[in-house]
C-alpha cells in the first residue's frame, strides 16, 4: 500500500544529477529535472547547450556518466532503447528518421512489434488468432493515421509525403508505442508558420485527448512560449533556469547569458514580455 | 490510450497497400498440400527426365534456398554476411556424418542405399538436424558480432567463415582436406523441390507479418527501430539464426546431391556466388532472388564447355545482369502471371 502510495507521488520522470562526458568534453554536467504526469515541459537553450544529449541519455541511447534516471520512483539509468521505450518513452528525431522502405501504415504498425501476442511461429502458421492480432493492429493504426488525418496517405511511401506530414509521422508513430512520456527534438525545424500553427494545435491536443507527458525541445520560442507550463533552459550542458514561460522571460541570467541581444525572439516584439 | 471512438473515420474505405497483401494462395496448408504433391508428382515422373537435368533441377533448388535465406539477412533485415557458406558445410557436415555414421550403427539393419526406404524417412529428421546444427552455429557466430555494422561484420563474419572452413580442414574425423565421399544420394526432385518451397514460403510469409516488418525497420533506421521499442540485437540475431537454419538445411542437400563433400566447397567464393545471387535478384525482393539464383544456377552449366574461358564469360554475363537486372524484372511479371492463371480469389 505505502510502496504504490509512494509511487502515486513520485513524479513521471526525475533525472537526478546527470552528466555527461565525452573523453575531456561534457556535454551535460549535474543537470537535474522532472516531468509530472501529463505535463508539458519546454527544453530550450542555444545549439550545443545539450538538449539532445539529454534527449539521448533520456532514451537509453547513452548511459549517463554520472547521477540517476528514476521512472515512477523506479531507476531505469542505463536500459537499453528498446526497454525505455516499453516502459511508456517515446520520441521522435530532429532529423526525421522514418522507416523509407514502409508505406505510411507500415511505418505505424512497427510501433506495434514489442507488443505483439504472436512472433515468429504465427507469422509463419498464419492462423486465426494471427490474422486476428493483425486485422486488429492494421485497425488501430488506421484509426491513429485517421485521427492526425494522415489516412490518404495511409498506402504512400513515407519518404514521398511533404516535410510537415513526414515530422506528424513520426508523432504518429512515436504515439503508437503508447507512451506516457512523449520527447519531440525540434518538432518544428524547417516548418513554415502554418504548419507550425498546425503543430502547436497538434501538441495541445495529445496532451489533452491522450493524456501524455511531453518533453519538447525546440529553437522557435514562438511555439514553445505558446504551449508549455514550464520551461528548463540549458546553457553549456547545465540548467540554467526554470518556471513558467514568464519567469523564464524575466531571469537576468537567461536574457544575458543566453539571449543576449536577442531578447525580440522571446515575444517583447509581440508586448507580451517584461519590457 | 484512449483513443476517440473511429466510428466515422472510413475503416472500410481503407485500401491495402500492395506490399501489404498476402495472397490466399500462400496460407500455410495450401503451401504444405501443393508442395507435397507436386514435388511427390514430379519426383515420380523423375524416371523419365534425364539424369543431367534432374541434377541441374536439384542444383537449382539448392542455390534457391541459399539465397533466399541469405536475402532474409542481408536484404531484409541489411546485414551483410560472408559465412552463408560455412553453415552450408555445417549442415553439410552434419548430414553426412548422420547417414553415414549414425543411423546405420543405430539400426544396423536396415538397407541404407540413396533411393531405400530407410534413408527416405529418416531424411526428414536428417535434414532438420542439419539445419538445427547449422543455426546453433549461427546463434554463436551472430550473438556477438551482430552488434557490430556494417564493414566490421562483414570482416567478422568472413573470419568466423574461415574459422569453420579450416577447423573441418583439421578435424582427421571429418576426413580432413580429403572430405567425405560416397554419401548416400538421398537427396531427390521431391527434397529439393520441396524445401525450396519450404523457404520461400518461410522467408515470404515473415517479411509480410508485423513481426516480420521488425526485420525491414532494422534495415531501413536501427535508432528509430530500437525507439519505437523493437530489440534491434534479438531481431539482428534471429534473422541470421534462421538464415543459418535454411544454409544448413540446404548443405545437407548438397551432400546428399553430389556425395562428395570437402572443405574447401564451403568456402568465401560459394559465400560469394550466394551473395551475387542476392543481389542481382534485388535485396529484399524474395521471389526475385529465387528467380536470380536459378538463371546462376543455368549459366554455370552452359558455360561448363568453355573449360579456362568460363570465369571469364561468367564475369562479363555477371556485369549485363547487373545492367540489366532480369531477374528483378521477372519476379512483378511472376505475380502478373500467377494472378491471371489462378481464380482472382485465390491469388488475392
Amino acid at each position: 500500500m505505502t510502496a504504490s502510495a509512494m509511487e502515486g507521488n513520485a513524479p513521471l520522470l526525475e533525472i537526478r544529477n546527470c552528466s555527461l562526458r565525452f573523453g575531456g568534453l561534457a556535454a551535460l554536467t549535474g543537470v537535474s529535472l522532472r516531468i509530472d504526469r501529463g505535463e508539458l515541459v519546454g527544453l530550450i537553450g542555444p545549439n550545443g547547450a545539450g538538449k539532445t544529449s539529454l534527449f539521448n541519455i533520456l532514451t537509453g541511447v547513452y548511459r549517463p556518466t554520472a547521477g540517476q534516471i528514476l521512472w515512477e520512483g523506479r531507476e531505469c539509468t542505463g536500459l537499453a532503447p528498446h526497454r525505455i521505450n516499453r516502459l511508456g518513452v517515446a520520441r521522435t528525431f530532429q532529423n526525421i528518421r522514418l522507416f523509407g522502405s514502409l508505406d505510411v501504415s507500415m511505418n505505424v504498425r512497427t510501433s506495434f512489434i514489442a507488443r505483439l501476442r504472436g512472433g515468429l511461429v504465427a507469422a509463419v502458421r498464419r492462423g486465426r488468432s494471427f490474422r486476428g492480432e493483425e486485422e486488429e493492429i492494421r485497425g488501430e493504426g488506421r484509426r491513429l493515421l485517421a485521427y492526425f488525418g494522415l489516412e490518404e496517405a495511409a498506402s504512400r511511401p513515407s519518404r514521398s509525403l511533404p516535410y510537415g506530414d513526414q515530422r506528424r509521422l513520426e508523432i504518429v508513430r512515436a504515439l503508437a508505442t503508447r507512451p506516457r512520456l512523449l520527447l519531440l527534438d525540434e518538432p518544428a525545424a524547417g516548418m513554415n508558420p502554418t504548419e507550425k500553427e498546425d503543430l502547436q494545435r497538434l501538441i495541445t491536443r495529445i496532451r489533452e485527448e491522450f493524456g501524455t507527458a511531453i518533453l519538447l525541445v525546440e529553437h522557435d520560442m514562438k511555439v514553445v512560449m505558446g504551449i508549455c507550463q514550464r520551461l528548463v533552459v540549458l546553457d553549456r550542458g547545465s540548467v540554467l533556469s526554470s518556471g513558467t514561460p514568464a519567469e523564464v522571460r524575466a531571469d537576468p541570467n537567461v536574457i544575458a547569458a543566453y539571449l543576449g541581444g536577442s531578447a525580440s525572439e522571446l515575444g517583447v516584439s509581440r508586448g507580451e514580455g517584461p519590457e | 490510450m484512449a483513443l476517440p471512438s473511429g466510428e466515422a473515420i472510413g475503416h472500410n474505405k481503407a485500401v491495402p497497400s500492395l506490399s501489404d497483401r498476402f495472397p490466399r494462395i500462400f496460407r500455410p496448408r495450401f503451401v504444405l498440400g501443393a508442395v507435397l504433391v507436386g514435388a511427390a508428382l514430379l519426383q515420380s515422373c523423375g524416371a523419365f527426365i534425364d539424369p543431367y537435368a534432374t541434377q541441374v533441377i536439384l542444383f537449382a533448388a539448392i542455390n534457391v534456398i541459399l539465397a533466399v535465406s541469405l536475402n532474409l539477412v542481408m536484404g531484409e533485415t541489411g546485414q551483410f554476411s560472408l559465412c552463408h557458406a560455412a553453415f552450408m558445410g555445417v549442415g553439410a557436415y552434419t548430414s553426412a556424418i548422420l547417414t553415414g555414421k549414425l543411423l546405420p550403427a543405430l539400426l544396423p539393419g536396415l538397407h541404407w542405399t540413396g533411393g531405400s526406404w530407410a534413408s527416405q524417412i529418416t531424411f526428414l529428421p536428417v535434414l532438420l538436424v542439419a539445419g538445427l546444427v547449422a543455426a546453433l552455429a549461427g546463434l554463436i557466430v551472430g550473438g556477438p558480432s551482430l552488434r557490430l555494422r556494417g564493414d566490421y561484420l562483414a570482416m567478422v563474419t568472413l573470419g568466423f567463415g574461415e574459422i569453420i572452413r579450416v577447423l573441418i580442414q583439421n578435424t582427421e574425423s571429418l576426413g580432413g582436406a580429403r572430405g567425405i565421399e560416397g554419401i548416400l544420394p538421398a537427396t531427390n526432385l521431391f527434397w529439393a523441390l520441396g524445401a525450396a518451397a519450404i523457404t520461400l514460403y518461410t522467408v515470404i510469409a515473415l517479411v509480410r507479418s508485423t513481426y516480420g516488418r521488425g526485420f525491414l525497420a532494422v534495415r531501413d533506421d536501427e535508432i528509430a527501430a530500437a525507439a519505437m521499442g523493437i530489440d534491434t540485437t534479438r531481431v539482428k540475431v534471429t534473422a541470421f539464426v534462421i538464415g543459418a537454419f535454411f544454409a544448413g538445411l540446404a548443405g545437407a542437400l548438397y551432400a546428399h546431391a553430389v556425395e562428395f563433400i570437402s572443405p574447401e566447397g564451403f568456402g568465401f567464393l560459394r559465400s560469394f556466388e550466394i551473395i551475387v545471387m542476392v543481389i542481382l535478384g534485388g535485396l529484399g525482393r524474395p521471389v526475385g532472388v529465387a528467380v536470380a539464383a536459378v538463371l546462376i544456377t543455368l549459366l554455370n552449366e552452359w558455360l561448363r564447355g568453355l573449360s579456362e574461358y568460363r570465369m571469364v564469360v561468367y564475369a562479363l554475363i555477371i556485369i549485363l545482369f547487373m545492367l540489366l537486372k532480369p531477374a528483378a524484372w521477372i519476379a512483378p511479371h511472376l505475380r502478373s502471371l500467377l494472378a491471371r492463371f489462378l481464380p482472382g480469389r485465390l491469388s488475392r
